[in-house]
Protein backbone atom coordinates (compact mmCIF):
# COMPACT_ATOMS: atom_id res chain seq x y z
CA UNK A 1 0.00 0.00 0.00
CA UNK A 2 1.18 3.62 -0.97
CA UNK A 3 1.86 5.54 2.30
CA UNK A 4 3.04 9.04 2.39
CA UNK A 5 4.88 7.99 4.99
CA UNK A 6 7.32 4.99 4.62
CA UNK A 7 10.06 4.21 7.46
CA UNK A 8 12.30 2.90 4.89
CA UNK A 9 12.79 7.00 3.64
CA UNK A 10 13.99 7.69 7.07
CA UNK A 11 17.95 6.05 5.81
CA UNK A 12 17.44 8.48 2.81
CA UNK A 13 17.79 11.25 4.97
CA UNK A 14 21.27 12.47 3.73
CA UNK A 15 20.19 11.89 0.40
CA UNK A 16 18.49 15.45 0.15
CA UNK A 17 22.01 16.13 -0.60
CA UNK A 18 21.63 15.03 -3.93
CA UNK A 19 19.38 18.07 -4.99
CA UNK A 20 20.84 20.78 -3.06
CA UNK A 21 24.37 20.32 -1.71
CA UNK A 22 25.70 23.10 -0.07
CA UNK A 23 22.87 24.09 1.88
CA UNK A 24 22.49 20.26 3.06
CA UNK A 25 25.97 19.76 4.16
CA UNK A 26 25.44 23.01 5.99
CA UNK A 27 22.61 22.40 7.64
CA UNK A 28 23.88 18.58 8.98
CA UNK A 29 26.95 20.18 9.81
CA UNK A 30 24.74 22.52 12.25
CA UNK A 31 22.91 19.11 13.24
CA UNK A 32 25.92 17.87 14.25
CA UNK A 33 26.84 20.41 16.30
CA UNK A 34 23.64 21.58 18.06
CA UNK A 35 24.03 17.38 19.19
CA UNK A 36 27.02 17.15 20.61
CA UNK A 37 27.52 17.48 24.08
CA UNK A 38 28.05 20.95 25.57
CA UNK A 39 26.54 23.13 28.44
CA UNK A 40 23.76 20.21 28.27
CA UNK A 41 24.64 16.80 28.26
CA UNK A 42 24.69 14.30 24.54
CA UNK A 43 21.22 12.49 26.73
CA UNK A 44 19.53 15.79 27.68
CA UNK A 45 19.83 16.86 24.15
CA UNK A 46 18.22 13.73 23.13
CA UNK A 47 15.07 13.70 25.41
CA UNK A 48 14.29 16.91 24.38
CA UNK A 49 14.59 15.96 20.68
CA UNK A 50 12.11 13.31 21.12
CA UNK A 51 9.58 15.29 23.38
CA UNK A 52 9.79 18.19 20.31
CA UNK A 53 9.53 14.94 17.89
CA UNK A 54 5.93 14.09 19.47
CA UNK A 55 5.51 18.35 19.51
CA UNK A 56 5.98 18.68 15.77
CA UNK A 57 4.66 15.10 15.05
CA UNK A 58 7.33 13.79 13.07
CA UNK A 59 7.04 9.91 12.65
CA UNK A 60 10.70 9.89 11.07
CA UNK A 61 12.11 12.12 14.32
CA UNK A 62 9.61 10.06 16.47
CA UNK A 63 11.81 6.64 15.08
CA UNK A 64 15.01 8.11 15.18
CA UNK A 65 14.81 9.91 18.63
CA UNK A 66 13.37 6.72 20.50
CA UNK A 67 16.07 4.44 19.57
CA UNK A 68 18.77 7.24 20.11
CA UNK A 69 17.45 8.25 24.00
CA UNK A 70 17.42 4.52 24.36
CA UNK A 71 21.33 4.25 23.61
CA UNK A 72 21.93 6.77 25.00
CA UNK A 73 20.63 5.37 27.98
CA UNK A 74 16.95 6.60 28.95
CA UNK A 75 14.08 4.24 30.19
CA UNK A 76 10.76 4.28 29.28
CA UNK A 77 9.81 6.25 31.83
CA UNK A 78 12.33 9.05 31.23
CA UNK A 79 11.20 9.09 27.58
CA UNK A 80 7.44 9.16 28.71
CA UNK A 81 7.74 11.98 31.09
CA UNK A 82 9.38 14.02 28.20
CA UNK A 83 6.39 13.37 25.68
CA UNK A 84 4.36 14.46 28.66
CA UNK A 85 6.50 17.77 28.39
CA UNK A 86 5.62 18.54 25.23
CA UNK A 87 1.97 17.50 25.55
CA UNK A 88 1.89 20.10 28.54
CA UNK A 89 2.99 22.74 26.67
CA UNK A 90 1.37 21.92 23.55
CA UNK A 91 -2.10 21.47 25.77
CA UNK A 92 -1.03 24.68 27.61
CA UNK A 93 -0.27 26.94 24.40
CA UNK A 94 -3.79 25.90 23.59
CA UNK A 95 -5.28 26.98 27.08
CA UNK A 96 -3.57 29.98 27.39
CA UNK A 97 -4.33 31.39 24.32
CA UNK A 98 -7.86 30.88 25.99
CA UNK A 99 -7.72 34.53 27.71
CA UNK A 100 -7.87 35.84 24.39
CA UNK A 101 -10.97 34.34 24.02
CA UNK A 102 -12.17 35.49 27.49
CA UNK A 103 -10.98 39.02 27.20
CA UNK A 104 -12.80 39.43 23.95
CA UNK A 105 -16.00 37.66 25.48
CA UNK A 106 -15.48 40.38 28.21
CA UNK A 107 -14.99 42.73 25.29
CA UNK A 108 -18.30 42.20 23.73
CA UNK A 109 -20.42 40.81 26.96
CA UNK A 110 -22.94 43.48 28.95
CA UNK B 1 11.71 -20.54 30.92
CA UNK B 2 13.67 -23.26 29.42
CA UNK B 3 17.23 -23.06 27.62
CA UNK B 4 17.29 -23.45 23.90
CA UNK B 5 18.64 -26.53 24.23
CA UNK B 6 15.87 -27.69 26.79
CA UNK B 7 13.07 -26.68 24.21
CA UNK B 8 15.02 -28.31 21.51
CA UNK B 9 14.75 -25.38 19.82
CA UNK B 10 16.69 -25.32 15.56
CA UNK B 11 18.81 -22.09 17.20
CA UNK B 12 20.48 -24.57 19.80
CA UNK B 13 22.20 -25.52 17.41
CA UNK B 14 25.59 -23.48 16.55
CA UNK B 15 25.53 -25.18 12.94
CA UNK B 16 22.19 -23.38 12.40
CA UNK B 17 23.36 -20.09 14.49
CA UNK B 18 26.19 -19.95 11.57
CA UNK B 19 23.72 -20.69 8.60
CA UNK B 20 21.36 -18.08 9.73
CA UNK B 21 24.57 -15.11 10.00
CA UNK B 22 25.67 -16.49 6.83
CA UNK B 23 22.49 -16.01 5.25
CA UNK B 24 21.92 -12.01 5.40
CA UNK B 25 23.86 -11.60 1.91
CA UNK B 26 23.15 -7.71 2.35
CA UNK B 27 25.63 -7.67 5.12
CA UNK B 28 29.54 -7.20 4.15
CA UNK B 29 31.34 -10.32 5.70
CA UNK B 30 33.61 -9.14 8.73
CA UNK B 31 36.54 -10.18 7.49
CA UNK B 32 36.07 -8.15 4.47
CA UNK B 33 35.76 -4.97 6.89
CA UNK B 34 38.80 -6.35 8.76
CA UNK B 35 40.54 -6.23 5.53
CA UNK B 36 39.47 -2.88 4.98
CA UNK B 37 41.63 -1.81 8.12
CA UNK B 38 44.35 -3.91 7.40
CA UNK B 39 43.75 -6.35 10.19
CA UNK B 40 43.35 -9.37 8.47
CA UNK B 41 43.73 -12.66 8.97
CA UNK B 42 43.08 -11.59 12.34
CA UNK B 43 46.46 -12.38 14.47
CA UNK B 44 46.70 -12.33 18.08
CA UNK B 45 49.04 -9.77 20.12
CA UNK B 46 49.78 -11.55 22.92
CA UNK B 47 47.90 -13.92 25.73
CA UNK B 48 47.48 -11.68 28.75
CA UNK B 49 43.78 -13.36 29.87
CA UNK B 50 42.46 -16.74 30.28
CA UNK B 51 39.19 -16.82 30.54
CA UNK B 52 37.61 -20.10 31.81
CA UNK B 53 33.91 -20.76 31.55
CA UNK B 54 33.12 -23.63 34.32
CA UNK B 55 29.86 -24.38 33.40
CA UNK B 56 26.49 -23.77 31.33
CA UNK B 57 24.55 -24.43 34.98
CA UNK B 58 23.13 -20.94 36.30
CA UNK B 59 20.34 -19.86 38.18
CA UNK B 60 19.23 -17.68 35.95
CA UNK B 61 17.55 -17.64 32.17
CA UNK B 62 18.93 -14.13 31.22
CA UNK B 63 16.37 -13.57 27.70
CA UNK B 64 19.54 -12.23 26.11
CA UNK B 65 22.11 -15.29 27.13
CA UNK B 66 24.89 -15.96 24.73
CA UNK B 67 25.69 -19.19 26.70
CA UNK B 68 22.39 -20.11 26.82
CA UNK B 69 22.90 -21.32 30.29
CA UNK B 70 20.00 -22.14 32.95
CA UNK B 71 19.51 -24.33 35.41
CA UNK B 72 18.65 -26.88 32.80
CA UNK B 73 22.39 -27.10 31.81
CA UNK B 74 24.23 -29.54 33.17
CA UNK B 75 28.18 -29.18 31.69
CA UNK B 76 30.13 -28.24 34.30
CA UNK B 77 34.12 -28.19 34.28
CA UNK B 78 35.61 -31.41 36.03
CA UNK B 79 38.53 -30.74 38.38
CA UNK B 80 40.69 -32.64 35.89
CA UNK B 81 40.36 -29.82 33.57
CA UNK B 82 40.52 -27.12 36.26
CA UNK B 83 44.20 -28.49 36.77
CA UNK B 84 44.98 -28.21 33.19
CA UNK B 85 44.05 -24.78 33.28
CA UNK B 86 46.49 -24.07 36.65
CA UNK B 87 49.03 -25.85 34.66
CA UNK B 88 48.53 -23.44 32.01
CA UNK B 89 48.66 -20.52 34.59
CA UNK B 90 51.25 -21.73 36.63
CA UNK B 91 53.58 -22.81 33.06
CA UNK B 92 52.75 -19.42 31.15
CA UNK B 93 52.87 -16.81 33.70
CA UNK B 94 49.02 -16.07 33.08
CA UNK B 95 48.38 -12.80 35.19
CA UNK B 96 44.77 -12.22 34.57
CA UNK B 97 42.48 -15.10 35.39
CA UNK B 98 38.48 -14.24 34.54
CA UNK B 99 35.96 -16.94 35.80
CA UNK B 100 32.58 -17.06 33.99
CA UNK B 101 29.78 -19.30 33.12
CA UNK B 102 26.75 -19.89 33.67
CA UNK B 103 27.21 -19.32 37.31
CA UNK B 104 30.81 -20.22 37.84
CA UNK B 105 30.17 -20.09 41.75
CA UNK B 106 27.62 -23.17 41.22
CA UNK B 107 30.30 -25.14 39.81
CA UNK B 108 31.09 -28.09 42.86
CA UNK B 109 34.54 -27.00 42.61
CA UNK B 110 35.01 -23.31 41.94
CA UNK B 111 36.56 -22.39 45.40
CA UNK B 112 38.76 -25.21 45.43
CA UNK B 113 39.73 -23.77 42.05
CA UNK B 114 39.62 -20.19 43.08
CA UNK B 115 42.07 -21.16 45.81
CA UNK B 116 44.29 -22.82 43.71
CA UNK B 117 45.06 -19.83 41.75
CA UNK B 118 45.71 -18.07 44.24
CA UNK B 119 48.81 -20.52 45.52
CA UNK B 120 50.04 -19.50 42.14
CA UNK B 121 50.31 -16.39 42.79
CA UNK B 122 49.49 -13.11 45.07
CA UNK B 123 49.43 -10.96 41.81
CA UNK B 124 47.42 -12.83 39.38
CA UNK B 125 44.37 -10.49 38.63
CA UNK B 126 41.01 -13.21 39.52
CA UNK B 127 38.08 -11.82 37.99
CA UNK B 128 34.81 -13.66 39.09
CA UNK B 129 31.52 -12.91 36.62
CA UNK B 130 29.23 -13.30 39.56
CA UNK B 131 25.50 -12.83 38.66
CA UNK B 132 24.71 -11.45 41.88
CA UNK B 133 21.54 -13.25 42.70
CA UNK B 134 23.45 -16.68 43.24
CA UNK B 135 24.83 -14.64 46.67
CA UNK B 136 21.14 -15.13 47.53
CA UNK B 137 19.96 -18.12 45.97
CA UNK B 138 20.92 -20.55 48.95
CA UNK B 139 22.49 -19.98 52.28
CA UNK B 140 25.00 -21.96 50.92
CA UNK B 141 26.26 -19.07 48.85
CA UNK B 142 25.77 -16.44 51.31
CA UNK B 143 29.44 -16.05 52.35
CA UNK B 144 30.35 -15.76 48.68
CA UNK B 145 31.21 -12.03 49.76
CA UNK B 146 33.68 -12.87 52.33
CA UNK B 147 35.12 -15.77 50.16
CA UNK B 148 35.70 -13.44 47.60
CA UNK B 149 37.38 -11.05 49.81
CA UNK B 150 39.54 -13.65 51.84
CA UNK B 151 40.80 -14.36 47.56
CA UNK B 152 41.44 -11.06 46.56
CA UNK B 153 38.81 -11.40 43.91
CA UNK B 154 37.55 -8.71 41.66
CA UNK B 155 34.08 -8.89 40.31
CA UNK B 156 32.30 -8.39 37.65
CA UNK B 157 27.98 -8.44 38.18
CA UNK B 158 25.77 -7.49 35.22
CA UNK B 159 23.29 -5.17 36.01
CA UNK B 160 20.97 -4.08 33.07
CA UNK B 161 20.11 -1.00 34.91
CA UNK B 162 19.04 0.73 37.87
CA UNK B 163 15.24 -0.29 37.92
CA UNK B 164 13.49 -3.16 38.20
CA UNK B 165 11.17 -3.10 35.28
CA UNK B 166 14.19 -3.22 32.90
CA UNK B 167 16.18 -5.36 35.21
CA UNK B 168 13.54 -7.77 35.36
CA UNK B 169 12.23 -7.71 31.75
CA UNK B 170 15.96 -9.34 30.59
CA UNK B 171 16.95 -11.15 33.66
CA UNK B 172 13.75 -12.39 35.35
CA UNK B 173 11.44 -11.48 37.40
CA UNK B 174 12.37 -10.23 41.25
CA UNK B 175 15.93 -10.34 39.95
CA UNK B 176 16.72 -7.01 40.57
CA UNK B 177 15.57 -6.59 44.00
CA UNK B 178 17.63 -9.99 44.98
CA UNK B 179 20.76 -8.06 43.14
CA UNK B 180 20.42 -4.69 45.01
CA UNK B 181 20.36 -7.51 48.37
CA UNK B 182 23.51 -9.12 47.20
CA UNK B 183 25.34 -5.80 46.05
CA UNK B 184 24.42 -4.03 49.53
CA UNK B 185 26.30 -7.80 51.07
CA UNK B 186 29.36 -6.97 48.61
CA UNK B 187 29.15 -3.27 49.81
CA UNK B 188 29.34 -4.26 53.73
CA UNK B 189 32.42 -6.48 53.25
CA UNK B 190 34.19 -3.50 51.32
CA UNK B 191 33.53 -4.05 47.72
CA UNK B 192 32.99 -1.06 45.83
CA UNK B 193 33.99 0.95 48.93
CA UNK B 194 36.94 3.84 47.86
CA UNK B 195 40.19 2.60 49.16
CA UNK B 196 39.01 -0.99 50.52
CA UNK B 197 40.92 -2.19 46.63
CA UNK B 198 38.15 -4.40 46.40
CA UNK B 199 36.54 -4.06 43.00
CA UNK B 200 32.73 -4.19 41.82
CA UNK B 201 32.45 -3.37 38.95
CA UNK B 202 29.21 -3.39 37.15
CA UNK B 203 28.18 -4.17 33.77
CA UNK B 204 25.06 -2.72 31.58
CA UNK B 205 23.76 -4.31 28.30
CA UNK B 206 21.14 -3.12 26.45
CA UNK B 207 17.87 -5.13 26.71
CA UNK B 208 16.55 -4.84 23.52
CA UNK B 209 17.92 -4.63 19.71
CA UNK B 210 19.72 -1.40 20.14
CA UNK B 211 23.28 -0.01 21.01
CA UNK B 212 24.98 0.93 24.39
CA UNK B 213 24.69 4.24 25.46
CA UNK B 214 28.55 5.55 26.19
CA UNK B 215 30.20 4.03 28.90
CA UNK B 216 31.50 7.30 30.81
CA UNK B 217 27.90 9.38 30.47
CA UNK B 218 25.68 5.79 32.05
CA UNK B 219 28.77 5.38 34.61
CA UNK B 220 27.69 8.75 35.88
CA UNK B 221 24.24 8.03 35.69
CA UNK B 222 24.31 4.27 37.71
CA UNK B 223 26.51 5.82 40.44
CA UNK B 224 24.16 8.53 41.16
CA UNK B 225 20.58 6.81 41.04
CA UNK B 226 22.63 3.43 42.62
CA UNK B 227 23.92 5.85 45.43
CA UNK B 228 20.61 7.98 46.25
CA UNK B 229 18.75 5.35 46.10
CA UNK B 230 20.15 2.06 47.42
CA UNK B 231 23.11 3.62 48.59
CA UNK B 232 25.03 1.16 46.62
CA UNK B 233 28.55 2.15 45.93
CA UNK B 234 30.57 0.42 42.71
CA UNK B 235 34.01 1.28 40.51
CA UNK B 236 33.44 1.07 37.28
CA UNK B 237 30.41 0.07 35.13
CA UNK B 238 31.55 -1.44 31.76
CA UNK B 239 28.76 -1.28 28.66
CA UNK B 240 28.57 -4.42 26.23
CA UNK B 241 26.85 -4.82 22.96
CA UNK B 242 24.51 -7.91 22.77
CA UNK B 243 26.21 -10.24 19.89
CA UNK B 244 23.56 -11.69 17.65
CA UNK B 245 24.07 -15.55 18.77
CA UNK B 246 22.05 -17.85 20.90
CA UNK B 247 19.51 -16.60 22.98
CA UNK B 248 19.61 -12.95 21.80
CA UNK B 249 19.80 -14.17 18.15
CA UNK B 250 16.62 -15.91 18.71
CA UNK B 251 14.74 -12.49 20.27
CA UNK B 252 16.47 -10.98 16.91
CA UNK B 253 14.66 -13.34 14.56
CA UNK B 254 11.34 -13.46 16.54
CA UNK B 255 10.95 -10.11 17.52
CA UNK B 256 11.61 -9.45 13.48
CA UNK B 257 14.50 -6.78 14.84
CA UNK B 258 17.46 -9.29 13.47
CA UNK B 259 18.17 -7.53 10.12
CA UNK B 260 18.24 -3.63 11.26
CA UNK B 261 19.92 -4.83 13.86
CA UNK B 262 22.83 -6.22 12.00
CA UNK B 263 22.74 -3.20 9.45
CA UNK B 264 23.11 -1.47 12.64
CA UNK B 265 26.35 -3.13 13.93
CA UNK B 266 27.57 -3.27 10.21
CA UNK B 267 26.90 1.24 10.15
CA UNK B 268 28.45 1.16 13.01
CA UNK B 269 31.69 -0.42 12.43
CA UNK B 270 34.48 0.91 14.51
CA UNK B 271 38.19 -0.02 12.74
CA UNK B 272 39.63 1.44 15.86
CA UNK B 273 37.60 -1.18 18.23
CA UNK B 274 38.02 -3.95 15.69
CA UNK B 275 41.70 -3.65 15.89
CA UNK B 276 41.09 -3.55 19.53
CA UNK B 277 39.04 -6.74 20.16
CA UNK B 278 39.43 -9.03 23.11
CA UNK B 279 39.96 -12.38 21.04
CA UNK B 280 43.73 -10.81 20.46
CA UNK B 281 44.82 -11.09 24.05
CA UNK B 282 42.85 -13.58 25.32
CA UNK B 283 41.92 -17.47 25.11
CA UNK B 284 39.15 -19.14 26.18
CA UNK B 285 38.26 -22.18 27.88
CA UNK B 286 35.14 -24.36 27.71
CA UNK B 287 33.57 -26.24 30.61
CA UNK B 288 34.93 -29.35 28.65
CA UNK B 289 38.48 -28.20 28.18
CA UNK B 290 38.37 -26.94 24.28
CA UNK B 291 39.86 -23.84 23.54
CA UNK B 292 38.46 -20.95 21.61
CA UNK B 293 39.36 -17.37 20.43
CA UNK B 294 36.46 -16.01 23.06
CA UNK B 295 33.38 -16.84 25.09
CA UNK B 296 31.18 -16.12 21.96
CA UNK B 297 33.63 -18.29 19.27
CA UNK B 298 33.05 -20.99 22.10
CA UNK B 299 28.96 -20.71 22.04
CA UNK B 300 29.25 -21.01 18.09
CA UNK B 301 31.60 -24.17 19.16
CA UNK B 302 34.35 -22.64 16.36
CA UNK B 303 37.58 -23.94 18.46
CA UNK B 304 41.01 -21.72 17.88
CA UNK B 305 42.09 -22.76 14.68
CA UNK B 306 45.49 -24.71 15.38
CA UNK B 307 47.09 -27.97 14.53
CA UNK B 308 47.87 -29.40 17.89
CA UNK B 309 46.65 -26.87 20.60
CA UNK B 310 42.78 -26.73 20.69
CA UNK B 311 42.68 -28.27 24.37
CA UNK B 312 43.58 -27.05 27.53
CA UNK B 313 46.15 -30.64 28.02
CA UNK B 314 47.92 -29.90 25.24
CA UNK B 315 48.47 -25.90 25.55
CA UNK B 316 51.04 -24.72 23.04
CA UNK B 317 51.60 -20.81 23.61
CA UNK B 318 53.95 -20.72 20.29
CA UNK B 319 50.80 -22.22 18.27
CA UNK B 320 47.99 -19.81 20.02
CA UNK B 321 50.22 -17.10 19.45
CA UNK B 322 50.61 -17.59 15.47
CA UNK B 323 46.74 -18.55 14.98
CA UNK B 324 44.54 -16.43 12.86
CA UNK B 325 41.59 -15.89 14.94
CA UNK B 326 38.05 -16.83 13.59
CA UNK B 327 35.74 -14.66 12.40
CA UNK B 328 32.49 -14.60 11.43
CA UNK B 329 29.30 -11.73 11.32
CA UNK B 330 28.78 -12.44 15.01
CA UNK B 331 32.06 -10.40 15.64
CA UNK B 332 30.19 -6.87 14.22
CA UNK B 333 29.00 -6.93 17.37
CA UNK B 334 32.55 -6.15 19.46
CA UNK B 335 33.24 -3.44 16.63
CA UNK B 336 30.22 -1.30 16.77
CA UNK B 337 30.65 2.61 17.96
CA UNK B 338 32.63 2.52 20.97
CA UNK B 339 33.23 -1.68 20.83
CA UNK B 340 32.73 -4.43 23.15
CA UNK B 341 34.78 -6.77 25.02
CA UNK B 342 34.21 -8.05 28.52
CA UNK B 343 35.77 -5.00 30.18
CA UNK B 344 33.91 -2.75 28.28
CA UNK B 345 34.87 -0.30 25.38
CA UNK B 346 37.58 -0.77 23.47
CA UNK B 347 37.78 2.62 21.57
S1 LIG C 1 23.43 -13.98 31.26
FE1 LIG C 1 24.66 -14.74 32.98
S2 LIG C 1 23.23 -14.78 34.70
FE2 LIG C 1 22.00 -14.67 32.85
S3 LIG C 1 21.51 -16.79 32.30
FE3 LIG C 1 23.37 -16.22 31.18
S4 LIG C 1 25.04 -16.88 32.48
FE4 LIG C 1 23.21 -16.82 33.76
S1 LIG D 1 33.27 -12.28 18.61
FE1 LIG D 1 35.15 -13.11 19.46
S2 LIG D 1 36.39 -13.56 17.66
FE2 LIG D 1 34.84 -12.15 17.01
S3 LIG D 1 35.79 -10.13 17.24
FE3 LIG D 1 34.62 -10.55 19.10
S4 LIG D 1 36.13 -11.38 20.50
FE4 LIG D 1 37.00 -11.55 18.43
Amino acid sequence: MKTYYNSEDLKKFGKIADFQKPMADKFFDYYGEVFKAGALTAREKSLIALAVSHAIQCPYCIEAYTVDTMEKGCDEEQMMEAVHVAAAIRGGASLVHSTQMMNKVKEISM
Amino acid sequence: MKSLKAQNHPLSSSTHELEVLEAQSEITPFYKKLKESGLFPLKPTQIEVLQINMGKMCNQVCKHCHVDAGPDRKEIMTRDTMGFCLDVIRNENIKNVDLTGGAPEMNPDFRWFVEEIRKISDKINIIVRCNLTIIVANPKYNDLPEFFKTNRIDIASSLPYFTAVKTDSQRGEGVFEKSIKALNMLNAVGYGIAGSGLVLDLVYNPSGAFLPASQSDLELEFKKKLSSQYGIEFNSLFTITNLPISRFLEYLIRSENYESYMEKLLDAYNPVAAANVMCRNTISVGWDGFLYDCDFNQMLELKVETTGSQHISEWNQIQLLNRNIVVNQHCFGCTAGAGSSCGGTTS
